[in-house]
């Protein structure tokens, strides 16, 4: 049952973009269409789940057990910068066709502060390994579905006459609002 | 460029968050009031000016293939000092930053900063280039924190303006959107369109 509270409170009342602001700039970077934005979704889930388990292990047996936790920063993130470059060239070697899918987005999740912060955030929640990984593949899914959600959105405002001020960043930022908004109404379902 | 120039381009023809769109995250996340968006500001500046000093010093002594991973392990060095230095002496506003401090490492401020001119220019003006954006970074952060703080609770760095008329127990009748997270995407939306407005005329 704690599972599925962690799943649906991660997805969707503590939706790790439109509540907890982490990972904006893809977010408003990579969301100009919708396939774009179903590959970046599918290349975060799979390095966040995979982060988020390497760095709980090195917190608990390293960083825990010889006293070190003020250097929690560095190594997550050079554990990070290693493993998407470790991922990105594991993939190409054993599936051309996911890193046709993938590769672009990989470098880019390196400086995706979502993937940082989710490491971060389940320690702080003091989770366990099985807890960790249901929360960071929890809020991987809020990140595609916000994005998704997005991308689509944009998609329409394409065609939408917007005054000439508002147009590009200010108008994408506006929606953003209203869709956070939307996403309120989850608030107290669990 | 001369160093006026360099000193003062932060603030408004490249200002990191209206010109640049840099560094979203800790804009819209810890700027629900002016307070915290000035304290975000002042950590974010210190990282940028002391990474900018360290990086155009040892620039020559790194080579270019492990750049970015170097450039990273400095910045984060700083971050770690201004996590600690904050919790020992600022408890209550680390805690209102909280995770937002640690994820200064990701800002794309501070590493482009670090690629696009600490690892090209000499330290001194390097120093000037890391005061300038991170004050220009401050200033936006204070503004939109400001906004929000006025709007979302009345008050502005904790001062009560009496803006909004009372309710039947006295406490004020608020726009409590804005503090929240839909008012931080609508606000800066609002002010970049301003800004561009202003840049155009």
């Amino acid at each position: 049952m704690i599972y599925v509270t962690i799943l649906i409170s991660a997805i969707f009342v503590n939706n790790i973009v439109l509540s907890q602001f982490l990972g904006i700039c893809p977010f408003l970077g990579v969301s100009k269409k919708i396939n774009t934005a179903i590959g970046m979704g599918m290349a975060v889930t799979f390095v966040m789940v995979l982060s988020s388990m390497v760095t709980f292990l090195l917190q608990k047996y390293i960083l825990e057990s010889l006293g070190i936790e003020f250097l929690q920063t560095i190594t997550f993130i050079l554990v990070i910068a290693a493993l998407v470059q470790l991922v990105e060239i594991v993939l190409k070697k054993v599936s051309p066709a996911l890193y046709q899918a993938l590769g672009v987005f990989l470098p880019l999740i390196t400086t995706n502060c979502a993937i940082l912060g989710v490491a971060i955030l389940i320690i702080q929640k003091n989770y366990s390994m099985v807890e960790g990984v249901v929360f960071a593949a929890a809020s991987a899914i809020g990140f595609a579905l916000a994005l998704i959600i997005f991308a689509g959105l944009r998609e329409h405002l394409d065609l939408q006459d917007v005054p000439k001020g508002m147009q590009g960043t200010p108008i994408a930022l506006v929606v953003a609002g209203i869709l956070a908004l939307a996403f309120m109404g989850f608030a107290g379902i669990v | 460029m001369t160093i006026k120039e360099n000193l003062l381009k932060g603030f408004f023809k490249e200002n990191p968050v209206f010109v640049l769109l840099l560094g979203m995250c800790p804009t819209l996340a810890t700027t629900s009031s002016a307070i915290n968006g000035l304290g975000m500001g002042l950590a974010t500046t210190f990282v940028l000016i002391m990474s900018n000093i360290v990086i155009s010093l040892v620039k020559n002594l790194i080579p270019d293939k492990v750049r970015i991973p170097s450039f990273i392990v400095i910045i984060a060095s700083f971050v770690t000092v201004v996590d600690l230095v904050m919790a020992g002496f600022l408890p209550d506003l680390h805690q209102s930053l909280g995770l937002f401090i640690p994820l200064i490492v990701v800002n794309c401020i501070v590493l482009g900063r670090a690629e696009a001119f600490a690892s090209k220019n000499n330290p001194f003006n390097s120093m000037l280039d890391g005061i300038s954006l991170g004050l220009g970074f401050s200033m936006a952060l204070t503004i939109l924190g400001s906004i929000r703080e006025i709007l979302g609770s009345g008050t502005v760095f904790g001062f009560d303006l009496s803006l909004f008329p009372l309710d039947d127990k006295g406490a004020p009748v608020t726009m409590l959107m804005f503090i929240l997270a839909p008012g931080g995407f609508i606000v800066l939306g609002y002010l970049i369109a301003l800004i561009n407005r202003v840049r155009k005329v």
